[in-house]
């Protein structure tokens, strides 16, 4: 026995930047270790005969070499249990409030903050009685976490027996409110939980993703659908806009929970999420968004090694919450930075590089990292959760050919293209109709078929014509001017124009615009393509093209973006659309 | 512990860097001091440590270092003695005086490094900083706490620009303490020189505290200098309640050292040869900008860097730009139209302009007019392709009144004299003297209550 404990400690042999050489300890890969007198979090992540290879996440300046080492046998875990939400973390699940307490306004190293208050009670309400049986996954209780939201505290995962004994009131998250008798034993449950962030938690099922994440914002739910558990790619090119789209999607989207995770991005950026994420509304409550928030803040210049683990952290506490039954949205921003922190780790362990110094295995990582998304059938609950994956990408000199990009792309099945063009010309939210993609299409047909229209496939894919047609035919206009061309290819021009500034610009700072539901993108779609289908037969049977390219009623369409009685307004402009047609034809 | 011993052990000297065998354990990133049979010496600071075998880099070069040099580990990381005596100073690029002045008298002996500010003690920056220099002013606002980079290319005369930001940068309106901390690495001794004069004449020594490293100077030290600068920003700006504003030239030079450092270590190179530590190391440097809730002073860098061969999306600047707030982009083309500052308003970016314009701020009309102006430009630059293609005549009118702006903008707007400091209200009405070159119809993206306001003119 004693002879085990000595080999829990071993003695710093190497130190060169945040990669140290330990030797004589005895370690699993991924075990956390205490490095040195200050007692610095590293994990293992090579061992090489007698030397063990560690990452340290925090500054290892002034370290010596000949300092102890010591293997907690723990692997990097978070903690999980009511008081996650409102929380701001760093990328290793210290809360940045307390460590401002703690060591004031720099990071400093060597001080330990735990992930979750362990002090505050909290008031635990039993769902499960005395001798029942349970398994790992189902909920035990509840508790009023926020006002929104109500935290399932759930057995813990391969724990299996009958309640002995469980117990309502005020309790920390260290304390057992419930005993279950197991096969191997009696085991006392808290309402914590550790949870390696390597390692993605257990669930039931996992099933193909079939339900629309809505975001109430109309080029993302009409044209490039993201589906609940589904990941997407948005790039993040200076000045296109990515911080409000975020925003939008965090504030309208229908997940319960949003896990944000700023990853090596610039701090003055990572402040502005910071204060303005507190005073941003939950539309759906009335009540702070951040009640139902996670917010993970790892700055360019904090330790790289953090950053390497901040999206796992992320992605953790997404599963948790996924296990309860919620749809989680987790973003992660910027997933380049993940990458390029990898990169910094691999090249100071001198592994061979891959594509541009990125390690060989940066493709595995990005894909594992991505199949943590998902809708599942939880262990609990028959309830489906998700979590759903919107991470950002920032390629090198905006080169999407690079590897992040490539292996990024390969992977998700959405991709957003933010445009700093589109941004520049005022037309917002600046994605890029014709290089964006969603292959998630086909999946929610039937979903939206159901849910909003029969024909809802049908008029988007109208549309997506009409937007590709207009990109063709801009090329001959800059050629030869509109004037020149047939009169049916202006009126495409003319409705490709409605459909970009009736459907696909939307107003993030406007009252009514800045949420748009199924039925209203649908009206607007289908009052659009009305005018399309009149137009088009009225030219057919002569009509001046003049004249019906410049009938009033068509220009009122946008008007309802801003009209909260918007159906009124629009039956109203089909008529007058209707009439002023059949007023040329005669 | 042990006094500290001394070591005639080095075993191996590459490029800037001595491997030396020792018996103390040493800390990584401590500092080291070198005597040479002479009598030299050296400073370095621990790469790598190990049991047995300590890299040190060598600030002042490895020349005549042999194997029996006497080798001292100091057993502290490298400091920087501040205090306010160091206004009107000037330093080398390890900060010792290099202007006859006797030595600084230390408040406080700060560590060079750096600590990261937490993300969740930093205040939002809001509030601007005049430059005096239009295109920075209206169209790539600067604010305090922001990092907005230069990115020049060789010959052009980013110099001038630093300068004269360095002499007129203010924030309107209030009397609140202005420093000017400057580090040049790796520039000729000329423009040293021309620094120095320009410095001295216009008094702005006074307000300024300056770091130098030649290009002759070893290129280890400028690893350093920024350091030290920003060290001294940070103590100006939280133990003096100063607004410090940090010029750093040229960060090509600095990412230069860093290589050589690297493939002296053998290190296994990332894109063009450059580290792949070098984002997080320059992220270092920059993220030291910026305000910290309850505390009155800030740090705003403007860092200028040289693009090699005018590639923006080289390594250097396409990192830079990914930490920094924007970026401002000179243009050789305007250079050699003579227009001086030749700043390219189209590439160039300020991400948090919005946050330090608008009425209380700066002016109502503020907001719209750079957008006006971009607008203008940005059409009347795509006509100038055009017109080469199709002469002036095939123009329509609009197009002719654009292309005209265009014009007018690079002659005027952007155009001032290299003392000429514009207040933020004189910026404006330059601009509204050329906007009046168009209709008023033709000014879409400002609001008609505004264009009544000042398209009238005085």
């Amino acid at each position: 026995m004693a002879d085990k404990d000595k080999k829990q400690v071993g003695i710093l042999y190497r130190i060169a930047g945040p990669v140290v050489v330990v030797r004589g300890l005895s370690a699993r890969m991924y075990d956390v270790v205490r490095v040195g007198k200050e007692r610095l979090m590293g994990e293992v992540i090579r061992i090489d005969g007698d030397d063990t290879v560690v990452q340290v996440y925090e500054d290892t300046t002034g370290i010596t070499p000949g300092e102890p080492v010591e293997n907690t046998g723990e692997r990097l875990s978070v903690e999980l249990g009511p008081g996650l939400l409102t929380s701001i973390y760093d990328g290793i699940q210290r809360p940045l409030p307390v460590l401002e307490e703690e060591m004031g306004n720099f990071i400093l190293r060597g001080v330990d903050a735990p992930g979750l208050n362990h002090e505050k009670k909290w008031e635990f309400k039993p769902l499960k009685k005395k001798g029942e049986s349970v398994k790992g996954g189902d909920f035990l209780g509840e508790v009023q976490e926020t006002p929104t939201f109500l935290h399932k505290i759930m057995v813990p995962p391969h724990i299996e027996g009958k309640i002995t004994e469980i117990k309502a009131g005020k309790y920390t998250i260290d304390e057992s409110v419930c005993v279950v008798e197991t096969a191997t034993g009696s085991h006392k449950i808290a309402m914590l939980q550790k949870w390696p962030v390597r390692l993605s938690r257990p669930y039931a099922k996992k099933q193909a993703p079939s339900v629309p994440l809505l975001t109430g914002q109309r080029v993302f739910d009409i044209f490039f659908p993201l589906a609940k558990g589904g990941a997407a790619a948005i790039p993040g090119p200076f000045g296109a806009g990515k911080t409000v789209s975020q925003q939008q999607l965090a504030k309208w989207s229908d997940a319960d929970i949003i896990v944000y995770v700023g990853c090596g991005e610039r701090g003055n950026e990572m402040t502005e999420v910071l204060t303005e994420f507190p005073h941003l509304k939950d539309p759906r409550s009335g009540g702070p968004l951040m009640d139902r928030t996670v917010l993970i803040a790892n700055t360019s210049n904090m330790p790289v090694a953090a950053r390497e683990a901040s999206v796992y952290t992320g992605v953790t506490i997404a599963e948790y919450f996924r296990d309860m039954g919620c749809h989680v949205a987790m973003m992660g921003d910027s997933t380049s930075r993940w990458a390029e922190a990898m990169r910094e780790i691999s090249s100071r362990l001198e592994e061979m590089p891959g594509e541009e110094g990125y390690p060989a295995y940066l493709a595995t990582r990005l894909a594992e990292f991505y199949e943590r998304a998902g809708m599942v059938v939880p262990l609990g609950t028959t309830k489906e959760g998700s979590v759903t994956v919107i991470g950002a990408v920032s390629p090198a000199g905006g080169d999407f050919s690079e590897p992040v990009t490539q292996n990024t792309l390969r992977v998700v099945k959405t991709f957003w293209a933010l445009d700093a063009k589109l941004a520049q010309r005022r037309h917002f939210p600046s994605i890029n109709w014709l290089t964006s993609y969603s292959l998630y299409m086909d999946g929610l047909e039937p979903w939206f078929a159901k849910h909003a229209a029969a024909d809802w496939r049908a008029l988007v894919s109208r549309m997506m014509t009409i937007l590709q047609e207009e990109d063709k035919l801009l090329e001959i206009v800059q050629l030869v001017g509109s004037d020149s061309l047939p009169p049916k290819q202006q009126l495409t021009l003319e409705v490709a124009r409605l459909i970009r500034e009736f459907l696909l610009q939307q107003n993030a700072f406007h009252d009514i615009d800045t949420y748009c539901d199924l039925k209203k993108s649908y009206m607007l779609m289908k009052t659009v393509l009305l005018y399309a289908d009149l137009a088009s037969a009225a030219l057919e049977q002569r009509a001046r093209p003049q004249d019906v390219l410049s009938i009033k009623a068509k220009d009122r369409i946008g008007e309802a973006k801003f009209e909260r009685d918007y159906e009124t307004l629009l039956k109203e402009v089909q008529k007058s659309i209707e009439s002023e047609i059949r007023a040329l034809a005669r | 512990m042990t006094t500290n011993k001394e070591y005639k052990t080095i075993r191996k000297v590459a490029g800037p860097l001595v491997f030396v065998e020792k018996t103390e354990p040493v800390g990584y990133g401590t500092l080291v001091k070198v005597t040479l049979a002479d009598g030299v010496v050296k400073s370095g600071q621990v790469l790598d440590t190990s049991d047995d075998i300590v890299v040190v880099q060598i600030f002042e070069g490895t020349s005549g270092i042999s194997k029996d040099a006497k080798v001292k580990f100091l057993k502290e990381n490298i400091k920087l003695p501040v205090s306010k005596d160091m206004l009107g100073r000037i330093f080398n690029g390890a900060g010792k005086p290099i202007d006859g002045g006797s030595p600084i008298v230390a408040k406080k002996n700060l560590d060079i490094t750096g600590a990261a500010i937490n993300p969740y003690s930093r205040a939002s920056p809001s509030d601007f900083i005049q430059t005096g220099i239009t295109t920075i002013d209206v169209m790539n606002t600067l604010v305090r706490g922001q990092k907005l980079p230069i990115f020049s290319g060789s010959g052009l005369p980013h110099n001038e620009i630093a300068l004269q930001i360095a002499r007129q940068a203010k924030v309107v309106g209030t009397t609140e303490k202005f420093v000017v901390v400057f580090a040049a690495m790796g520039i000729t001794n000329e423009e040293a020189q021309y620094f120095m004069k320009d410095f001295e004449e216009t008094g702005a020594i006074e307000r300024s505290v300056v770091f130098l490293n030649l290009a002759n100077d070893p290129a280890v030290e400028r690893l350093v200098t920024p350091r030290m600068a920003l060290t001294a920003a940070e103590y100006f700006a939280y133990e003096e309640d100063a607004h410090v504003l940090v010029i750093l030239t040229d960060m090509t030079n600095y990412c230069e050292s860093l290589r050589e450092i690297g493939a002296a270590r053998e290190e296994v190179p990332g894109r063009r040869g450059y580290p792949g530590y070098m984002y997080t190391d320059l992220a270092m440097l920059y993220e030291r900008a910026g305000l910290i809730k309850g505390r009155k002073g800030s740090v705003t860098q403007i860092p200028i860097l040289t693009m090699v061969g005018d590639d923006i999306t080289h390594p250097i600047p396409d990192l830079t730009g990914y930490i920094t707030e924007g970026q401002i982009v000179l243009s050789r083309e305007l250079h050699r139209k003579n227009v001086f500052p030749p700043i390219n308003v189209l590439p160039s970016l300020s991400r948090l302009a919005n946050m330090g314009i608008g009425p209380e701020k700066t002016r109502d009309d503020h907001k719209n007019v750079s957008d006006q102006m971009y607008a203008n430009y940005a059409e009347g630059v795509d006509l100038r392709g055009l017109v080469a293609i199709v002469g002036e005549e095939a123009l329509s009118e609009k197009d002719r009144l654009l292309l005209n702006f265009a014009q007018l903008f690079e002659q005027k707007i952007v155009t001032q004299g290299r003392k000429e400091d514009r207040s933020i209200k004189r910026s404006l009405d330059v601009c509204w003297e050329s906007l009046r070159s168009m209709p008023e119809r033709m000014l879409t993206r400002v609001s008609p209550a505004l264009k009544q306001k000042y398209y009238g003119g005085k």
